[in-house]
């Protein structure tokens, strides 16, 4: 089981991801650098990690779209690839269009930092499929953009199909719905605004995180 | 017709004598540019002209410091082939003037001066202070720069990815025109891969790293040695622009330039951009430095030499390579995207020698400029103070509605509204962030934490700088103790105003004679630091404030809460009551808050007690007997009852007999003592006993309530929701 952990000009949370899932989840991990226009054939999922690709002082994710990585990690998708997008992560998979809708500023137009209550939404996903349907995740945010919008029939589409994996119990930026995280249709590519990679690790205060990496790890086995 | 009339000399900030000085250094008539290169040089910020006679009493050396104070920061040995670098900073006069980019560009300064020596940044804390928030005339203003600042700072640590994990926020009106901005900065480092600014190697390239450069920040440095006048809000373009995006490329890329082997010694352009780099890295390897300004990538057409030398553009970089491996580092910036261009290369005639174009521009001995600067005995009397020594009459009508209005006051309150800007996470390495007695992170290459606080009190250091700074140095060491750290080392921050004014000088000598005293007791090193003098507006100055930031070590393990975590458990004072009367309480919370008054002394410290206290606290972490463990600093016994209260788990205590009025009993800030709450009174008593340190049960911890016992009795959520919502409140957010 190899992660494939994308580090782009400006990720921060590259690092912390690589250490998750090789140290606490005790999977292998390899990075993969923006330039490079292929997935290796080891990697089994792909992680695209917070932080500012690029700076993204024009929108978040709006360069990176554009990256050779990106080319690469679509081609992966399409294949049925298993990507997950955290924070920085997420608002890239949105503007590159494997998620629908988009991410804008927190409605109190502030960066907030602190760990948020997130309620699992279905179970029907190769990342929770070991969670139980209604559990509670406690999992930091860190962002200053992750107010999640789409058109209405977007976000009925998304409801109907199951598609919203998270919602959060008490909506901290705004997000239409309380949406945090959401899958694509074929429900292969995940995209979430808190940080699974920050709770995986008991000294950090919670170990809620371990259970997308697990579900993930089950659901490649039984393939 | 000579160009360097008096005025000239004068608008750089050079004394008549100063410049008499440049003259028989230089046995001629210096150039425009060669004028501005020793003003930036000479001014108080780059050489400390003022401070260093007595910057020299503070400790420097212990076994574990690796490297002390004279490069970009100090660096301790944490073991197993590791150290730390660390060094706190500040931005005090460019935050007044631009908020925002003024505390984004201190950010980025102190984690460049880490970066530089081969470390990479895991932490920032920040020590900062502002004008009354409510003050009728200049509350907006304070509103928008305290605003501007934790935005700035917010927007340079998360995008580079840096965690900021605690630090200080804290009014006065002497903060007014003059707010403080110390930023800590620590990084991690394997010992064998320390790089020092030194241009060694005669013939080796220099080569300029980073972004180009602009005109702004010229004479940043020059600024920060002045007063703030009416015409220094005009100032703005001296403050700098900062690119978080672009120095965390510059972290990455010059870390992996470093461990190619091609780099000899590296210095951030900072303070005095491209001649402080030149003439410190030739100067502290005894060699010359020539330049060519050509070659020097530049941001717009038509710079003018001076404009190049003084500028502070951000996020650059001056290295020396090994001769012959220029293309490795210029590879390795490509791939980053970076500029990279040899702009020089190392002399053997100890002379930095700047041309344009090849004609000659200046020509300056590299130690007359970093080492020769004037350094002044500046005349100390008695330190300023204007405040009576007898306490004013006054009497409590009600003590818990003083408690609330001390919860919900601007030092004491919630600082929630700041830190949650701050990505307080990234790196996953935080296990105590914002909000504690002391942040810690760990370092992951070693299974060792660190645990910092930083820590300043300016109405202590006005009413007795020496006492004051003693003060400062034995909180912050108790903070770290608390959370069962071994204080190792600090960093030194020494904010004042004029020291020209001889009762300011002698506030700054007295606060930084007081710091080695206790910083030699408590066996905390000074490895670093910063003096930032002239903070006055239109001849006030701010309170004398050295800030001081210790360093402690401890294994990673779950760190001990500050807060009740269970009912039932035992509740204990370590230090006992403490000693005061009203003379002592003139510099606490309680006098300035609820009396608006100053007056007497400091609270009276006893460093032989402070310290045994401190070894028996660490005992008692460490062997596991604390469920929680908050120290009492502003705002005395009951602040620090109700701030242990506020998961929800109160107690009920009585006090051990005592003739202290209450006021003073509940209220008064003597040192040395902790509140603790235990399943193992028994074993703590004993190592207190072992120790010779006082220690009390007072009561049980218990649901809901805070009740001491005869005086005050409430329910946790009167006291916690005006100390949370104080902050938000002054803001009007």
């Amino acid at each position: 089981m190899k992660f494939g952990v994308v580090v782009f000009p400006g990720s921060n949370c590259d690092h912390d991801a690589h250490y998750a899932v090789t140290q606490n989840v005790g999977a292998q991990a390899s990075f993969l650098w923006h330039q490079e226009s292929t997935v290796p054939s080891d990697i089994d999922a792909i992680i695209l990690p917070g932080g500012f690709s690029y700076g993204d002082y024009l929108r978040c994710g709006a360069i990176a779209k554009f990256s050779p990585i990106i080319g690469a990690v679509k081609k992966f998708a399409h294949a049925g690839g298993l990507v997950m997008g955290f924070c920085n992560g997420f608002q890239i998979l949105t503007e590159s269009g494997l998620l629908p809708g988009a991410l804008i500023r927190n409605n109190e137009l502030k960066f907030i930092c602190r760990p948020i209550d997130l309620r699992v939404e279905t179970t029907n996903t190769p990342f929770t499929n070991t969670a139980s349907q209604g559990q509670i995740l406690s999992l930091p945010i860190a962002h200053g953009e992750g107010c999640y919008t789409a058109e209405p029939h977007v976000l009925d589409e998304l409801e109907a199909e199951d598609r919203v994996v998270f919602r959060y119990v008490k909506n901290p930026n705004g997000s239409l719905r309380d949406i945090a995280g959401i899958c694509n249709a074929q429900r292969n590519v995940l995209g979430m605004m808190p940080h699974p990679e920050r709770a995986a690790d008991p000294l950090m205060g919670s170990t809620d995180g371990l259970v997308l990496f697990h579900s993930l790890i089950a659901s490649l086995a039984s393939k | 017709m000579s160009t360097i009339t008096p005025e000239v000399v004068a608008a750089h900030s050079l004394t008549p004598d100063e410049y008499q000085k440049v003259l028989s250094l230089l046995g001629r008539e210096p150039s425009l540019t060669e004028l501005g290169i020793f003003s930036v040089m000479w001014s108080e910020h780059c050489s400390y002209k003022s401070s260093k006679i007595h910057l020299k009493k503070l400790p420097t050396r212990s076994q574990l410091v690796i490297l002390g104070p004279g490069e970009n920061a100090g660096i301790i040995d944490i073991g197993q082939g590791y150290g730390i670098a660390f060094k706190i900073e500040s931005h005090n006069h460019p935050s007044f003037i631009e908020p925002f980019q003024g505390a984004a560009t201190g950010v980025g300064g102190i984690l460049r001066d880490i970066f530089t020596m081969g470390a990479r940044p895991i932490a920032v804390l920040d020590s900062i202070r502002f004008g009354p928030l409510d003050d009728p005339q200049t509350g907006a203003r304070n509103r928008r720069i305290l605003e501007g600042v934790v935005a700035g700072i917010a927007h340079y640590g998360n995008c580079f990815g840096v965690p900021t994990v605690g630090g200080e926020c804290v009014f006065h009106k002497s903060y007014d025109g003059n707010p403080l901005v110390n930023v800590f900065a620590l990084g991690v480092i394997p010992k064998d891969k320390i790089f020092f600014g030194r241009a060694e190697g005669i013939g080796n390239p220099v080569i300029y790293v980073g972004a180009k450069t602009g005109r702004d920040g010229i004479h940043g440095a020059t600024m920060a040695s002045d007063e703030f006048t009416e015409e220094s809000k005009q100032k703005r373009p001296n403050v700098q622009m900062g690119d978080p995006f672009l120095e965390k490329l510059l972290l990455e890329a010059c870390i992996e330039a470093m461990h190619s082997g091609a780099v000899v010694g590296i210095q951030d352009m900072g303070a005095a951009g491209l001649t402080c780099s030149t003439c410190e890295m030739g100067s502290r390897a005894g060699t010359g430095v020539e330049i060519d300004l050509m070659h020097v990538p530049q941001r717009e057409t038509g710079m003018t030499p001076y404009e190049i030398m003084l500028s502070e553009s951000q996020e650059r970089m001056l290295l020396v390579a090994e001769k012959g491996r220029e293309q490795e580092i210029f590879d390795i910036f490509d791939k980053w995207g970076l500029d990279a261009a040899t702009v020089g290369v190392v002399t053997d005639d100890g002379m930095l020698r700047v041309r344009n174009h090849g004609e000659l521009i200046a020509e300056i001995n590299n130690r007359d400029l970093a080492d020769e600067a004037p350094l002044y005995d500046r005349p100390h009397t008695k330190p300023h103070r204007n405040v009576p020594m007898e306490a004013p009459a006054f009497a409590s009508t009600d003590l818990k509605t003083d408690l609330i209005k001390l919860l919900s006051s601007g030092d004491l309150c919630s600082k929630r509204w700041i830190y949650e800007q701050y990505d307080s996470m990234v790196r996953t390495n935080t296990l105590a962030g914002p909000g504690g007695d002391a942040a810690i992170v760990r370092i992951k290459e070693t299974g060792t934490s660190v645990a910092v606080s930083l820590d300043g009190n300016g109405r202590y250091c006005y009413l007795d700088p020496r006492e004051g700074a003693k003060l400062v140095v034995a909180e912050a060491c108790r903070n770290v103790s608390t959370v069962g750290a071994l204080p190792v080392a600090a960093t030194n921050n020494l904010n004042f105003g004029n020291p020209q004014r001889p009762e300011i000088m002698a506030q700054l000598v007295e606060a930084i004679e007081g710091m080695a005293d206790a910083c030699t007791f408590f066996e905390t090193p000074i490895t670093g630091g910063n003096v930032s003098l002239y903070n006055e507006t239109l001849g006030e100055g701010i309170l004398p404030t050295p800030v001081i930031g210790i360093v402690g070590l401890l294994p990673t393990e779950a760190p001990v809460p500050s807060r009740f975590q269970a009912e039932g458990l035992t509740v204990m004072l370590l230090g006992g009551i403490g000693s005061s009367d009203e003379v002592h309480f003139g510099g606490t919370q309680y006098a300035y808050v609820l009396l608006k008054q100053m007056w007497g002394l400091p609270p009276a410290l006893d460093m032989a007690v402070e310290k045994n206290v401190h070894i028996a606290i660490r005992e008692i972490v460490a062997a596991g007997l604390a469920a929680s463990a908050h120290d009492l600093s502003d705002g005395g016994f009951a602040v620090a009852l109700a701030e242990a209260s506020f998961d929800g788990i109160g107690a009920a205590v009585t006090l051990p007999s005592s003739s202290l009025r209450p006021e003073l009993l509940l209220f008064h800030e003597a040192p040395s003592r902790i509140l603790l709450s235990t399943n193992s009174p028994e074993e703590i008593s004993k190592i207190a006993d072992n120790h010779g340190v006082p220690v009390f049960v007072i009561g049980k911890t218990v649901k809901g309530q805070v009740v001491i016992e005869g005086l005050l009795n409430a329910a946790i959520e009167e006291l916690q929701q005006p100390w949370a919502s104080a902050l938000e409140n002054a803001l009007h957010v």
